[in-house]
């Protein structure tokens, strides 16, 4: 990553811009480089989770366009990209247009401060963690607007399911976050996963700080609509939920900020509590000269596709939550586990044992 | 020169918003209004290099108390015109209110800002500065009974407000989850052994 990096900079040198200039170019360059790869994880992730569920269902998935289906993502971009998109009579049209725009500004934008390996974060900035929680939870506005500006009853019946979800979630999710700060000591990603740096597979949070990546894994899975907590879209109650007026891209955009969440969480999930780019390999007898042992872009890539293949898993597997079991899971179990376990954590801090060791 | 242009826009986006915020007359739009207000007030704390007011503005604000005023706004049936049936008759108390709000305003940014040089830019902090660290290294040794007392302020205004919603309604049908869960099958299944029986016998 570094040496392509490095060699984009070169690039850009050549044309001899001034300082300002240059910055820009390079960063909007980064820019393009991290989203590009994250239109692309995305429609894969879509072909991903109909061949999975597919074959979970003992189907076959898609399997017609291109080789194995490998195409069908996208003739699925091609097809939303020529329907028309209709606004309902009586809808705020400014608001109908800003909601998905909303929605896919803030997924995008999180993805900045996500270190990808040691050197290549477009933002490596200061309180990245905060900047995170703030965006993550202002992408419900996106939804928000949307089941209000539609002025139809099933969205708006679907919007305020998710203002509620997502408001429930997030407290448990900031609290499971508030551990991992405790454990790194720092607000900063690339500090988080440096704090992590051991001899081995154990120096990586999700031992001493186990309870707290599921409360934060599952909360995921409900911050970002997912099932067994996609009663924001709850198709067999209220068809499709927030987005159920939408038609073509505008539909296409909430599609992708869904997707581009769900993959976040994965790489939160990882940088927060599996070490990040590190090597699972690092301590094994025999591998410490290899290319396996080293930490790489290719681990976060890896873990990161555990953790999707779970989302899908959870999906295939789980039927979905009642409404009112969804706000007690939230409330009355997953935020006392993170009070009781940072209470855990103060004591572990006191005894200096685990990630607190001297 | 970019920092000043950027904080133009940001002031003069903020005071369109402040004005729709009061001037539009669906109760929605004001509260969308309210949103922008507040994260471009969170883009001017960023420019004071106060990013942990500015992101915690965002985090409890704009992604919590405002999706929760919405919620709860979009839900209301608001009839404008009855709403602004006694607009004359309570003028002179807003028009009270407001003088007085002025003077306060004026108070703290006119007199008390007389001894002071005017437009100093402060100075820039060194690259390791960390906004988050300062803050908490004051508001936990310094003024941490102060912090205290607020917080448990709002948790008896939390259990308070918990109290007023929690009263048992006779008749309620409740399910107990514990008690679904520690069922056992012999508690529902019955398992009855019978003589197989031909079609003839019957």
């Amino acid at each position: 990553m570094s040496s392509l990096l490095a060699y984009i900079d070169s690039l850009v040198a050549l044309i001899g811009l001034p300082v300002v200039a240059h910055y820009i170019v390079l960063t909007s360059i980064e820019v393009m480089l991290v989203i590009l790869l994250l239109m692309g994880t995305v429609a894969y992730f879509t072909y991903a989770e109909r061949k999975v569920i597919g074959y979970m269902q003992n189907r076959l998935g898609p399997n017609r366009v291109g080789w194995y289906g490998l195409l069908q993502p996208i003739a699925d971009t091609l097809k939303m990209l020529l329907k028309e998109i209709i606004v309902p009579s009586n809808a705020n049209p400014f608001l109908f247009y800003l909601a998905p725009l909303l929605s896919l500004l803030t997924a995008f934008a999180v993805w900045a401060v996500v270190p990808f390996s040691d050197d290549f974060v477009v933002a490596d900035i200061d309180a990245g963690l905060l900047y995170i929680l703030a965006l993550t939870s202002m992408g419900v506005y996106g939804v928000i607007i949307a089941g209000w500006a539609s002025n139809s009853k099933y969205a708006f019946l679907g919007a305020m399911r998710s203002a509620a979800q997502i408001v429930s979630y997030e407290i448990a999710m900031g609290f499971a976050l508030v551990g991992v700060l405790m454990a790194s000591g720092s607000l900063n990603l690339r500090a988080i996963v440096v704090a992590q740096e051991g001899t081995s597979v154990l120096s990586w949070f999700v031992w001493p700080l186990f309870p707290l990546f599921v409360v934060y894994f599952i909360s995921g899975l409900a911050e970002t609509n997912r099932s067994p907590f996609d009663v924001a879209e709850g198709e067999s109650e209220i068809v499709a939920g927030f987005h159920v007026e939408y038609s073509g891209m505008a539909f296409g955009l909430f599609f992708l900020a869904e997707y581009a969440n769900m993959i976040l969480i994965t790489a939160l999930t990882v940088i927060f509590f599996f070490g990040g780019w590190m090597s699972p390999l690092a301590g094994v007898p025999g591998l410490e000269s290899s290319f396996l042992a080293q930490s790489s872009f290719a681990w976060l890539a890896l873990k990161m596709a555990f953790f999707m293949f779970c989302f899908l898993w959870a999906r295939a597997t789980f039927p979905r939550y009642r409404y009112d079991q969804i706000m007690r899971l939230g409330w009355k179990v997953f935020l006392p586990i993170t009070f009781i376990w940072i209470a855990v954590e103060g004591v572990m801090v006191a005894l200096e044992v685990g990630p607190w060791a001297a | 020169m970019i920092i000043t242009l950027l904080f133009y826009s940001f002031a003069a986006i903020l005071i369109i918003a402040a004005l729709g915020l009061i001037t539009s007359r669906n109760p929605v739009h004001s509260a969308l209004f309210l949103v922008l207000a507040f994260f471009q007030s969170a883009m001017l704390w960023l420019l004071m290099e106060a990013e942990f007011l500015a992101v915690v503005l965002l985090l409890v604000y704009v992604g919590a108390v405002m999706v929760l005023f919405l919620f709860v706004v979009m839900m209301l049936d608001i009839n404008m015109e009855r709403m602004r049936e006694g607009y004359t008759r309570y003028m002179p108390l807003g028009i009270g209110v407001a003088v007085v709000v002025i003077l306060e305003i004026g108070n703290v940014i006119w007199f008390r800002s007389q001894d002071l040089p005017f437009l100093t830019v402060p100075e820039p902090h060194p690259a390791g500065y960390s906004n988050t660290k300062e803050l908490g290294a004051v508001l936990y040794t310094e003024y941490v009974y102060a912090f205290e007392l607020a917080a448990f302020v709002l948790l008896l205004a939390i259990v308070a407000a918990i109290t007023l919603t929690m009263r048992r309604r006779p008749g309620l049908k409740t399910q107990n989850i514990a008690e679904q869960v520690a069922v056992r099958r012999e508690d529902r299944v019955r398992l009855v052994q019978m003589e197989s029986t031909k079609d003839s016998d019957q």
